[in-house]
């Protein structure tokens, strides 16, 4: 049968891509991708639990809220890429390294 | 959610979508198809979302998702190649301590998860969630709703202050 572990599990394997995006991408928009994915491994969470442990909506309502803040860490993050590559004409993370001693 | 055999046969195809689309979007040879692995990995968690019974919050999720951050992250992509330079190659550095970073956090949580006794009642049947969701936002959830759009509204103008071509 399905439970809640079963929702976990897949939450815990999005994570888990998500950190290795984070960690082995070069490009900067692989990373944000990355992020994108744990904060979805994050509302699976929530709305597991939501329907398996309490019994009301807080859960899905607080996924609601993650949703909106990933979409203006989207659009800032963007832009921060878009004028990173105005400045060293490159996304390649390992060129921003003016604040390197 | 009635644990019939056509639910798991859906929970197990969904789940192998996701999971397969996010290992594409971190091991993908080029960028745009990282892209398209993000937008099957979003698909598969709106169906989980289904099966979850949170119908309100699986459509959000192609609405904003789909239709709004993977766009942006497609813009991302195409504005920071060169147009000629259409091979996109995406590079990976510290392949392998990354991989076993990730690999350890997945069987911490993966052993940590199995073996936790969650406390589960029994459940409801599921019932549609829009109408319950929009009387919690705007009764107890009323101020996070306002700081929520007053955050939006501040991402707005940020980003376009940051992305603005100066004068001179």
């Amino acid at each position: 049968m399905i439970g809640l572990s079963h929702f976990l599990v897949v939450s815990a394997a999005l994570f888990s891509f998500g950190i290795m995006a984070v960690f082995a991408r070069k490009n900067a928009v692989n990373v944000l991708m990355g992020l994108e994915l744990i904060l979805n491994s994050a509302n699976l969470n929530l709305v597991a639990f939501s329907r398996f442990s309490a019994h009301n909506l807080d859960g899905q309502i607080f996924a609601i809220f993650v949703i909106v803040v990933a979409a203006a860490e989207a659009a800032v993050g963007l832009a921060i890429v878009l004028s990173m590559y105005r400045i060293l004409k490159s996304v390649n993370l390992d060129r921003a390294d003016t604040l390197k001693g | 959610m009635e644990n019939s055999l056509t639910i798991q046969i859906l929970f197990y195809s969904f789940a192998l979508i996701t999971v397969a689309s996010a290992c594409l979007v971190v091991f993908a040879r080029s960028l745009i198809y990282s892209a398209f692995g993000l937008l099957f990995a979003f698909f598969g968690v709106a169906a989980l979302y289904v099966l979850l019974g949170a119908d309100f919050l699986a459509a959000t999720q192609m609405i904003i998702y789909v239709g709004g951050i993977l766009v942006l992250l497609l813009f991302g992509v195409m504005l920071t190649h060169k147009l000629y330079d259409l091979n996109l190659k995406a590079e990976t550095y510290q392949f392998f301590p990354a991989l076993a970073v990730a690999l350890g956090v997945f069987v911490l949580l993966a052993t940590v998860l199995l073996r936790a006794r969650w406390h589960a009642g029994a459940q409801d049947a599921a019932a549609p969630t829009t109408a319950a969701i929009g009387g919690l936002l705007m009764n107890d959830y009323i101020l996070p709703f306002e700081v929520a759009s007053i955050l939006l509204l501040m991402a707005l103008i940020g980003a376009a202050m940051i992305v603005r071509r100066r004068s001179e």
